[in-house]
């Protein structure tokens, strides 16, 4: 039985909503006025007061977005390298996270110890001896560093980190057990240790997707060519070039962000879960 | 007899073990050896020496660090860095606890508002840069066209000396707490039940709850929090590139800004690299204080 809600508790609940409706209206303008802004005509960008709704509802910017910019590819560069990303990033630090929880090895501690502190290397302290070496290798213009960098990098060793935690907690019993079947360590990995393994592994997806999807820093150093960027480049550059076509600009950013936040409201009790999980641990 | 089986039962399957768990970490050995470590120690070395992109490199042993100390614009810079830091930092906590205070009561429809809140987090940092740039726009940005309806003339803000910096923070304030009120939530919802009973059996208040249970028992978490936070305002980058590209008149050009200015843009590579070890030293002395903190309090948590 609950005790009915006297008036000054009624009061401070919705004292709650206001100030949470307030603070979300605050997250929430930027989005609907740059969905807003997306289909408005140039000339209404500007008139006063403003509009949320526009008087005329102009799709070619979306269209136009296409020849101005080399959209689609800026997208698919984002798409199949955070796809890369994640598999490499996932598959190797896994494999170490294993070995690092589960077989005892001379010297295991130690080398995980060196490998943790490394992780407070600020990236930009690497990055410019790193330009240098990819200059010598011909590896500028590519995709290689932004792929390789964060794969075995501090993107890596922090998903080693992740994943070694994970396995922690499985029990050794399993293992010993499917080693008297004569199972080698790899098909142990394979078959019996990475299934279990599934949500440390979507946590640590989860998260290296988020930051190689937004990652700005490195293609900006490491690529020149408009159809080789990222989206968070290409868009950077878009901005630099468009100056005040905010309609342009906000049709580039909404197709940009609206996939992301799709899947994103789809899975959204995982991607809280993973990123409050491995912030913590970061 | 039993004794000898288990040795040699355990021999070979004790160098299977050093074998494979060796296998196992190599590729992410050599990855973190050839992308971390060596490019760590040419960084040292770079920043040891006056190292132009194309051409002969000179060394000049501390010369870096020592014009470093002189130059004027790394004063500003660093001054620039200190007050995005100390801007956002608290800001920053402040308002994520309060939220996640308010967000781990059970009301009805709370999800809602912290979906809203967390959606930036998950945003591209460069596209809400882009969209607050927007927002901030002199003519024809949101925020000046709401002010004029209060007959308000709105500032250029991100022309304006004094504002743009202001301007940046409150960008990525709304940015990124979000992160830190689903990190508080958790904290918060792992207080146990059993000590706020005892707090209402004693009579304590709201205010007094929360300053007596609630935030001791959180503490770990919210210094850990803002080590991470001000960790991540010194290397603040992306949001500074598109909004203001370090203007106007070099107001908002943080540490990171700089170093790339100095590596990408000037090509003063071996400057750029002593730039960077200032940063490196700044970031380990509180990643140190951080494990300090965190052996600390994983100590008392074993404790109780």
């Amino acid at each position: 039985m609950k005790p009915m809600p006297s008036a000054s508790k009624k009061l401070s609940v919705a004292g709650v909503y206001a100030a949470l409706t307030v603070v979300s209206l605050i997250m929430l303008v930027p989005f609907l006025w740059m969905l807003s802004t997306s289909f408005k005509q140039p000339q209404d960008i500007f008139t006063y007061p403003p509009q949320l709704i526009p008087p005329v509802f102009r799709f070619q910017n979306y269209v136009d977005v296409f020849t101005l910019i080399p959209f689609h590819r800026f997208y698919f560069n984002s798409v199949y390298i955070s796809f890369v990303v994640v598999a490499g990033t996932v598959f190797f630090a896994s494999l170490a996270g294993y070995a690092f929880a589960k077989i005892p090895f001379t010297g295991r501690n130690a080398v995980f110890l060196v490998l943790l502190s490394a992780m407070m290397i600020p990236h930009e302290v690497t990055a410019i001896p790193m330009f240098l070496s990819m200059r010598d290798l011909g590896w500028i213009d590519t995709h290689l560093p932004l792929i390789l960098l964060p794969i075995f990098g501090a993107g890596g060793v922090f998903g080693i980190f992740v994943m070694r935690q994970f396995f922690i907690t499985i029990p050794t019993e399993l293992e010993e057990a499917a080693m008297i079947d004569g199972c080698n360590r790899f098909r142990i990995y394979w078959k019996i240790m990475l299934p279990i393994a599934r949500p440390g592994m979507a946590t640590l997806t989860i998260f290296t997707f988020v930051t190689i999807w937004n990652e700005f820093f490195d293609p900006l150093i490491f690529i020149n060519t408009r159809e080789l960027m990222t989206l968070p480049l290409g868009l950077s550059l878009f901005t630099d070039e468009v100056g005040t076509s905010w309609h342009y600009l906000m049709s580039a950013t909404v197709m940009a962000t609206v996939p992301l936040l799709i899947v994103f409201f789809l899975a959204q009790k995982r991607f809280i879960e993973g990123v409050a999980m491995t912030g913590l641990k970061e | 007899m039993n004794r000898k089986v288990n040795k040699r039962k355990k021999g070979p399957l004790a160098r299977e073990a050093q074998l494979t768990g060796w296998l196992f970490i190599s590729p992410m050995l050599l990855g973190f050896t050839l992308l971390l470590l060596f490019p760590m120690g040419k960084a040292l070395y770079m920043s040891l020496h006056d190292w132009p992109l194309l051409g002969e490199h000179r060394y000049v042993g501390l010369d870096n660090y020592t014009e470093i100390a002189v130059d004027p614009l790394f004063w500003k810079v660093f001054g620039n860095t200190a007050t995005f830091t100390l801007g956002l930092v608290p800001f920053n906590i402040v308002l994520a606890l309060m939220l996640a205070l308010l967000l781990s009561k059970s009301l009805k429809g709370i999800g809602i508002f912290r979906t809203a809140i967390f959606v930036p987090v998950m945003t591209s940092l460069i596209v809400w840069s882009i969209v607050w740039k927007y927002m901030f726009a002199t003519d024809s940005g949101l925020i000046n066209q709401l002010l004029m309806m209060f007959n308000i003339k709105g500032a250029a803000w991100l022309y304006d000396e004094k504002l743009a910096m202001p301007a940046v923070i409150v960008t990525s304030v709304l940015k990124n707490v979000g992160l830190n009120m689903v990190l508080f939530i958790a904290a918060i919802q792992q207080v146990s039940r059993s000590l706020y009973e005892a707090a209402e059996l004693d009579g304590a208040g709201k205010t007094k709850t929360f300053f007596n249970v609630t935030l001791p028992m959180i503490t770990p978490t919210v210094f850990l929090t803002v080590v991470m936070t001000v960790i991540g305002s010194l290397k603040v980058f992306g949001q500074i590139y598109v909004m203001t590209q370090g203007g106007p008149n070099n107001s908002t050009k943080v540490l990171v800004y700089y170093i790339w200015e100095k590596a990408f843009k000037l090509f003063q590579m071996g400057y750029a690299s002593a730039l960077a070890f200032v940063l490196f030293f700044v970031v380990l002395i509180l990643t140190l204080l951080q494990w300090q903190l965190r052996k600390r309090w994983v100590f008392n948590e074993t404790d109780a």
